[in-house]
């Protein structure tokens, strides 16, 4: 691209930066994000870590994008380098006309004339800053800080401030980290010329909105949801989530005066006690939770049929990440959705909530309390590595408008009203029994549980008619779930012949590739599936659209096959777009996917 | 003195119930089962000590022993809930409500194999729980194979023996640091009740290992835990008195005979010496005196470790005084004020970024 003819690119490029694990960038990371947001513009980061602690490399990217697209984009514009072993698998990834700032200590291959490089001597720059060396190698990355406000036109205010948020509570190295943010500056301001095309400018589309993460985002939707019991077993990447919820359970729901909590967290042994000790509170009465990931979800399989057997409320976040076995501990998925759903030997269904933005893992983390209570069975919440720990911009969130529901609990009033008590019996006809807790004085209430054969009375029973009686209830009562999960939301354009139907993390990139669709010509209605059971809105879309095409982050197309069973007869309409190498899913391969089966759909000339 | 007697005309306990309130299903374990005898030591140490059944949850995990819950306290509530996992589901209900008393019972094969792991977690957190081992070194209910209780040298019905060593679940847990650590006979209901008893008013983990032979799969000759073997190597350390703090006696022992230890609720055990002098408060004798018994094939019966003074699981936890599971709207969800401070933080940037590794 030649600067002469270039036309400048406003806001809408991406950043990648490429470091080390460990090395102190992530607070220049993230100060650049916030910086670019404080400046309305809509803005996203992703962090793609190795699963190690130090030294490993590791790159984060922000994108911006003036039309406030949020997805992974496939190439980047700007790269930094910071990081000598990826540095030559990094810069040959960039195109023309991109633009790639360089800690000028590492040797890079020959890069094509027509790649904006920005050599900076940072080992030098930091020689005046501060002598130790040790915080040489933590602040150098307030470098590429400056250089890029510097290029990119990023004020130099909205910086300071950003950097001042993170770091006001401790002024030494805030001085420090500015000193070097205005070395970069001053540096670019004096060297580089700026011939490339990637400018900021103020906009005006981030007033009153948040940056946050899924994971921080369920967590304060568990507090509000009046969470009490929290057992867990750290494990990547869903510790984040329950280490925001000590966080704030700690602020906000201890007494600082007596110093007594209205919670207990337990780290436990493994995900077999982690659930095992939801379940016991459940039963209790508290509400409980636990959230894990990966090999996590498969040790919990056991206690969670014994949840649905013997009907126990509680709450189970699923924060996926790439499988079978270790997989990829740091890498995004959507994997875990069959095995969830049914997890457990035996016939056993389990609402799932899928939320797909960082306001529904607040949102949703609240409705899974109140169905775990008013269903009695675990409820699973499937979130993704990608939605759990990166930075999504959002609509503040609201307060809870609804009560807590409680369910159907007989306490020694509603028991004294009552000739008897009976645990599984469907007295309403909507498979929801009446439960006691412990400690209710009314030896009415007593009941044993058990995940053995029981009748109505909860009496041990290995006769056929009654294990009928009971599974046949339980299939009732995820009967009633399905008008009490999440709805699907949907997007309709009118007259499209196709529709796309997709969950999760994923509703970013289709937004994003329904808008290059239709510049395309493909006109697209969107349905998001945002909870199992489906709702019988999913079967409707389906029957609607000639060619429905399910957009998923797994290999086997879970979801595909679900809407397939939920729609036998149009079972061939459905087809797949499928993304599973671990990296969040982007919009070009889902218009990429879509157009490549429509050019095969048109050529063989089938129109329904 | 000796264990309290009600008077025969007055079949009430001190919160009015007769002994057949505390009864529960009808057994469906083989007639001769230990456990039948463990399940009236429970009943009847819960009539004495006047324990409220509604205050009680009854918890266990999987195989013979675990069924028993349901052949007590019939008033109570219960949970018998999956192989070696009961310790999990103890901790939750505790967590949960504070106020329950909890019973746990499980077998040799539900704590010491399946369940070793939960067993150590749960002793290391102090959760309170009367944990009550039924040990009868065999899988009853899959036919007899040993369990990892089953003594070196001793046979199965077919004459195979054990050679794995046993793992000694009260050695363990006295390790482990557990504040109230006992060892009993199914045969032997004047030590086990007041144990038990005891053991309702710990505060924290109380194990209580009670060697229970196996009526169909291991009371035969060559088992080192059917009946005749154990009237041979029951060894008890002392006889025990207890009198709970509800009962004004005086107790009057002659000097350097008895042994006296105080629960937190004012109740007292009283140890009488047998053969020689046992320290229940010092941990090293205990290992010392088991290892020797060990030795010489003696199985050790009585209070082996004490200390009440433990801090039990929700003491550590700093729990409200109101049972978490009691806990309302108002207490359980923060005001709005609490999302707007979080919120606001999140659109300042005044919060540590999420992004890791960096």
């Amino acid at each position: 691209m030649d600067p002469e003819t270039m036309n400048p690119v406003f806001n809408d490029f991406s950043i990648h930066i490429a470091t080390v694990n460990g090395s102190g960038s992530q607070t220049a990371n993230s100060v650049l994000l916030r910086a670019i947001f404080q400046m309305g513009i809509p803005v996203t980061g992703k962090n793609l870590f190795p699963s190690n602690i130090a030294g490993l490399p590791t790159w984060f990217t922000i994108r911006v994008s003036k039309d406030g697209y949020i997805a992974r984009r496939r190439h980047n514009d700007i790269l930094v380098v910071m990081n000598p072993e990826t540095a030559a698998e990094d810069v040959a990834a960039m195109g023309p006309g991109s633009m790639i700032v360089v800690n000028d200590g590492i040797k890079l291959p020959e890069v094509p004339a027509d790649r904006f490089v920005y050599r900076v001597p940072m080992a030098k720059l930091m020689e005046s800053i501060t002598t130790d060396v040790k915080l040489r190698r933590l602040v150098v990355n307030m470098l590429y800080l400056g250089v890029l406000a510097e290029q990119l036109g990023i004020e130099e205010k909205e910086l300071d401030a950003a950097l001042t948020a993170q770091l006001g509570r401790k002024p030494k190295a805030l001085a420090l980290n500015l000193a070097a943010v205005h070395a970069g500056m001053l540096y670019a301001r004096e060297h580089f010329e700026q011939s490339h095309p990637f400018r900021i400018a103020r906009m005006n589309s981030t007033e009153g909105k948040i940056l946050i993460d899924g994971n921080t985002a369920a967590a304060l939707g568990a507090m509000f949801a009046g969470v009490s019991v929290v057992s867990w077993y750290p494990i990547t990447p869903s510790s984040s989530l329950v280490e925001a919820l000590i966080g704030f359970l700690e602020q906000y729901r201890r007494d600082p005066v007596t110093g007594k909590a209205t919670f207990a967290v337990v780290q436990a042994e493994d995900e077999i006690a982690a659930i095992g000790m939801v379940l016991g509170a459940g039963w209790a009465g508290a509400r409980a939770m636990t959230a894990t990931s990966g090999p996590g979800i498969s040790l919990m399989g056991e206690f969670a049929g014994y949840g649905y057997y013997a009907e126990i409320p509680g709450v189970i976040f699923d924060i996926q990440r790439v499988g079978p076995s270790t997989g990829l501990p740091t890498r995004t998925a959507q994997a875990d959705l069959d095995f969830v759903a049914n997890i457990s030997h035996g016939d056993t269904q389990f609402p799932v909530l899928l939320p797909g933005t960082v306001g529904e893992c607040y949102e949703f983390a609240q409705a899974a309390f109140d169905l775990a209570e008013r269903l009695q069975m675990p409820i699973f919440v499937l979130s993704d590595l990608d939605l759990g720990m990166n930075n999504w911009m959002s609509e503040p969130f609201e307060y809870p408008r609804q009560d807590l529901d409680r369910g159907k609990v007989l306490d020694d009033e509603a028991l004294a009203k009552l000739a008897k008590f009976e645990r599984y019996r469907d007295v309403d006809g909507d498979g929801i029994p009446y439960r006691t807790l412990p400690g209710t004085r009314d030896w009415k209430g007593a009941y044993f549980t058990r995940g053995s054969g029981h009748d109505e009375a909860a009496r041990y029973t290995e006769s056929p008619e009654a294990y009928v009686r009971g599974l046949d209830r339980l299939k009732k009562k995820y009967d009633t779930a399905r008008n009490l999960v999440p709805m699907p939301e949907l997007i309709e354009t009118p007259g499209a012949e196709v529709g796309i139907i997709a969950f999760g993390s994923s509703h970013g990139a289709v937004l994003e590739a329904r808008d290059q669709l239709a510049a395309a010509g493909t006109a697209t209605s969107y349905l998001r599936v945002r909870a199992l059971p489906f709702h019988e809105s999913v079967a409707e879309f389906v029957r609607k659209h000639a060619r429905v095409y399910v957009v998923e982050q797994n290999r086997d197309g879970q979801l595909s096959d679900r809407v397939r069973l939920e729609v036998p007869e149009r079972a061939a309409s459905v087809k797949s777009v499928l993304h599973y190498l671990g990296l969040p899913l982007d919009a070009v391969s889902v218009t990429e996917g879509v157009l490549a089966q429509e050019k095969v759909t048109v050529a063989e000339g089938v129109t329904r | 003195m000796s264990t309290p007697t009600t008077p025969p005309a007055s079949p009430v306990n001190r919160v009015g119930l007769t002994r057949a309130d505390y009864d529960g299903a009808k057994t469906t374990l083989c007639p001769g089962c230990g456990h039948n005898a463990i399940t009236g030591g429970i009943i009847q140490a819960a009539y004495e000590s006047g324990l409220e059944p509604h205050r009680v949850a009854k918890l266990s995990g999987i195989g013979c022993s675990s069924k028993t819950p349901a052949y007590f306290l019939g008033h109570s509530h219960g949970f018998n809930s999956v192989h070696g996992r009961m310790p999990s589901i103890a901790t939750g209900v505790h967590v949960a409500n504070k106020d329950l008393l909890l019973i746990g019972v499980s077998g040799d094969g539900d704590t010491a194999s399946i369940g070793i792991g939960q067993f150590v977690h749960l002793v290391r957190r102090n959760v309170p729980v009367v944990y009550i081992i039924e040990n009868n070194g065999v899988y009853g209910l899959t036919k007899g194979q040993f369990s990892a209780t089953a003594d070196v040298g001793s046979t199965q019905k077919s004459g195979k023996a054990n050679w794995l060593q046993p793992i000694d679940l009260c050695t363990l847990a006295i390790e482990l640091g557990c504040g109230f650590v006992a060892r009993s006979f199914s045969g032997d209901q004047k030590q086990l009740r007041p144990l038990l008893k005891a053991a309702f008013a710990h505060r924290g983990t109380a194990v209580i290992d009670v060697i229970s032979p196996c009526v169909t799969f291991a009371d035969h000759e060559g088992s080192s835990k059917s009946y005749a073997a154990m009237k041979q190597s029951d060894n008890p350390l002392h006889d025990i008195d207890y009198v709970p703090y509800f009962e004004d006696l005086l107790v009057d022992y002659e000097p350097g005979t008895t042994r006296e230890v105080r629960m937190p609720d004012g109740s007292h055990i009283y140890l009488k010496k047998l053969h020689h002098d046992f320290d229940p408060t010092n941990p090293d004798a205990a290992f010392a005196e088991l290892r020797v018994a060990r030795r010489e094939q003696k199985v050790l019966t009585g209070l082996l470790y004490i200390d009440p003074q433990t801090r039990s699981f929700d003491e550590e936890l700093r729990l409200a005084d109101m049972p978490l599971a009691h806990l309302t709207q108002d207490q359980l969800r923060p005001g709005k004020q609490v999302l707007d401070e979080v919120m606001r933080a999140h659109r300042e940037g005044s919060v540590a970024a999420a992004a890791g590794g960096g």
